[in-house]
């Protein structure tokens, strides 16, 4: 499904990734955590296609594709999703609208007809309803006046509407009290499939409690610097990152 | 080309031989009327520059052809019916004169009157001269004077007391002569707590023309009046439409204009506000290639208790320039006064520029008064949110510059009028389908 090789990536000429090696299976669900500043985020834009950062080296394929070649809209089209870590406000353009835009633009790219109003709002509603949120919230602008909790159902919601092969949860845990992470665990649980992949970049291993990884990773300093089950998680928790730091060098 | 001197006397030089075609040239009155406009564009020509109000919008395309009155009545019928609303009462002007037979005022009940300015001058034009250059002055400004000396015709609209339309009236102007002048003088009083609604449509298809209106509105104790402007002229049409108004107290002006079309365009709105009375305007400007839209707006509190709110958004792209000049005055008089305005702009490339120049001009010391403006561009943020939800960058732009500009037309209460600005910004700001 994914493959990243010795990718390194600069930001204005500042080393970000040194070197990170990472594969995913179709139906896999990889969690990568690491101390801040160790360029989780940063894997996330890239993989994604965000402007500003820049590759020195390595690669990364996806479905067979050379994923950096393509622009952001064709990599969603072709199945990645990016939950975002702080999603963006946008006035004027209701939720409902843009989830519409959204699946039309996959559904042509793969041939496929737009899809019928009412079957549409057929889906929508189930998935609102699985993510335990208003029906309001699909008439009322992308995620103005939101809050934290209510901002990562909607990236879930996006993603239960898109049904992505490849989903990056980018610290969807954070800002959430625990009912709202529960939801949002309960919503990315049943999205998982045999074929769907989820890396998860996460900071805190509570998320972990809830959405089971099959390997966990840990980031440092730009590069993968140990690689476990689920098991390391709960060692991380207990002892900080520290005792990993030095193994990156 | 011509210097503004050369162009004054032109314009001038032509004017014995259109007089007698206008309007009212056996009433003494009406000729006393014209002849100080005259004197005024005489002693000033066209604004320019170095006049205060005018310094961001160079009028000198005016200068360059001489526009000429025309009595042309032709139209292409199905292309004027793409612009009638349905579910209104139409009065259509061609080249700046009355259509009878395409004014549709069927049904119009005993309490709305809706005639040319020729049949009114027939009918009652005593009512006419005590209501001409109250609501506006020649000496505002010199296309003011020239409108006065040079108009041909226009709608002359009075609701009665007490009565409420039950359907908008729109008032069609079309141009279809090139390089016609069409100068309207348009007087709209609404009596006590009548309440009206009006939508002027500015079009043509005629490739250069002047289109020049002035509208003088009188707002009696308690009436209320919603008024629409859609400038959508030819790209090549130079326009200017002034809105004069006279608020008794207690009456209520909300004003939407959409200013969209023409190569040059000026419109004013002004107000004058008596005891506790409210003013609304709200304006959206969208210009591409090298068009010039210039909104100006005076809101004059000259009383206490007045409520004013103004809200203008501009999105400008190529080379396009906005100008917007907003002035809110509170006379010393005018205690408890409660403003805000507000301009905003989108500015989608490094070509395009906008003059902002909001004034308060406070003399009472008892008020509420606010402002604010901002210029920016598209937040890039956005723009990459919606690419990686699959929306390619050109779409992603328009649905956001799409949404930024659909705030205003939302404020739009007449659903078929709202209809035809959504299709017209759609059509400007192509995005997926809704």
């Amino acid at each position: 499904m994914l493959s990243i090789k010795n990718l390194h990536v600069s930001i204005n000429d500042k080393p970000i990734l040194k070197g990170l090696t990472l594969d995913i299976n179709p139906g896999e669900v990889h969690a990568i955590m690491g101390p801040n500043g160790a360029g989780k985020s940063t894997l996330s834009h890239v993989l994604s296609g965000k402007a500003g950062y820049t590759v020195t080296e390595g690669s990364v394929t996806y479905q067979g594709k050379d994923l950096l070649e393509l622009a952001p809209e064709i990599r969603a089209r072709e199945g990645v999703f990016l939950a975002f870590q702080y999603p963006v406000e946008i006035p004027g353009v209701s939720n409902i609208y843009l989830l519409k835009a959204a699946l039309n633009a996959m559904r042509k790219h793969h041939g496929q007809p737009e899809v019928d109003a009412m079957d549409f709002l057929t889906i929508v509603k189930s998935k609102v309803k699985l993510l335990q949120m208003d029906e309001k919230f699909l008439y009322r602008a992308v995620n103005e006046g939101f809050s934290g909790g209510e901002k990562k159902r909607n990236e879930i919601l996006q993603a239960a509407v898109l049904e992505p092969k490849l989903c990056i949860l980018d610290e969807t845990d954070s800002g959430l009290d625990i009912d709202a992470l529960r939801i949002v665990a309960e919503g990315v649980n049943s999205l998982r499939s045999p074929e769907r992949s989820f890396l998860m970049i996460t900071h805190y291993q509570r998320l972990l409690d809830y959405i089971e990884p099959d390997m966990v990773h840990v980031l440092a300093e730009g590069r993968i610097v140990k690689s476990g089950g689920p098991e390391l998680a709960l060692e991380l928790e207990e002892k900080g990152y520290s005792w990993l730091e030095g193994k990156a060098a | 080309m011509m210097t503004a001197e050369q162009s004054t006397y032109a314009y001038l030089a032509a004017y014995p031989t259109i007089a007698a075609s206008l309007p009212g040239s056996d009433l003494s009155w009406l000729q006393q009327f014209r002849n100080a406009g005259l004197k005024a564009f005489e002693a000033h020509g066209f604004p320019n520059l170095r006049d205060e109000e005018w310094r961001y919008t160079n009028l000198a395309v005016l200068n360059k052809t001489q526009f000429a009155p025309s009595d042309n009545q032709e139209v292409d019928a199905g292309w004027l019916e793409t612009y009638r609303l349905e579910n209104a009462w139409n009065v259509v002007l061609i080249n700046g004169h009355f259509s009878a037979e395409l004014s549709d005022l069927s049904n119009l009940p005993a309490e709305v009157s809706v005639q040319s300015f020729n049949a009114a001058l027939r009918n009652n034009a005593e009512a006419l001269q005590t209501r001409l250059g109250k609501a506006v002055a020649d000496d505002e400004h010199s296309l003011v004077a020239f409108n006065s000396a040079w108009f041909g015709d226009g709608v002359v609209i009075e609701i009665a007391a007490r009565h409420q339309m039950s359907k908008p009236l729109q008032i069609l102007h079309v141009v279809t002569a090139s390089d016609a002048l069409a100068a309207t003088r348009n007087l709209l009083v609404v009596h006590d707590s009548a309440e009206a609604q009006i939508i002027e449509t500015y079009v043509g298809s005629a490739d250069s023309y002047f289109s020049a209106a002035v509208n003088e509105c009188f707002l009696q104790p308690n009436a209320e009046l919603t008024l629409y402007k859609v400038q959508a002229e030819t790209d090549k049409a130079c326009h200017f439409g002034g809105s004069y108004v006279k608020q008794a107290q207690n009456s209520r002006f909300m004003h939407h204009n959409f200013a969209i079309g023409g190569l040059l365009a000026r419109s004013e709105i002004h107000s004058d506000l008596d005891v506790a009375s409210e003013c609304r305007l709200n304006g959206l400007y969208l210009g591409g290639n090298r068009q010039h839209i210039d909104n100006h707006t005076r809101i004059n509190h000259l009383k206490p208790q007045g409520i004013s709110r103004e809200f203008y958004k501009g999105v400008l792209d190529q080379r396009a320039r906005g100008v917007f000049q907003a002035r809110v005055i509170v006379a010393e008089d005018a205690q408890q006064t409660d403003s805000e305005m507000n301009n905003r702009n989108l500015l989608l490339s490094n070509d395009a520029e906008i003059d902002t120049k909001p004034q308060l001009e406070i003399y009472a010391d008892d008020v509420k008064c606010s402002h604010g403006v901002t210029v920016g561009q598209l937040d890039e943020k956005s723009v990459f949110y919606l690419q990686s939800r699959g929306v390619d960058e050109a779409s992603a732009r328009n649905i956001l510059t799409f949404a930024f500009a659909n705030e205003m037309v939302d404020k739009v209460e007449n659903s078929e009028l709202k209809a035809v600005l959504l299709q017209q910004l759609l059509a400007r700001f192509p995005a997926i389908s809704l």
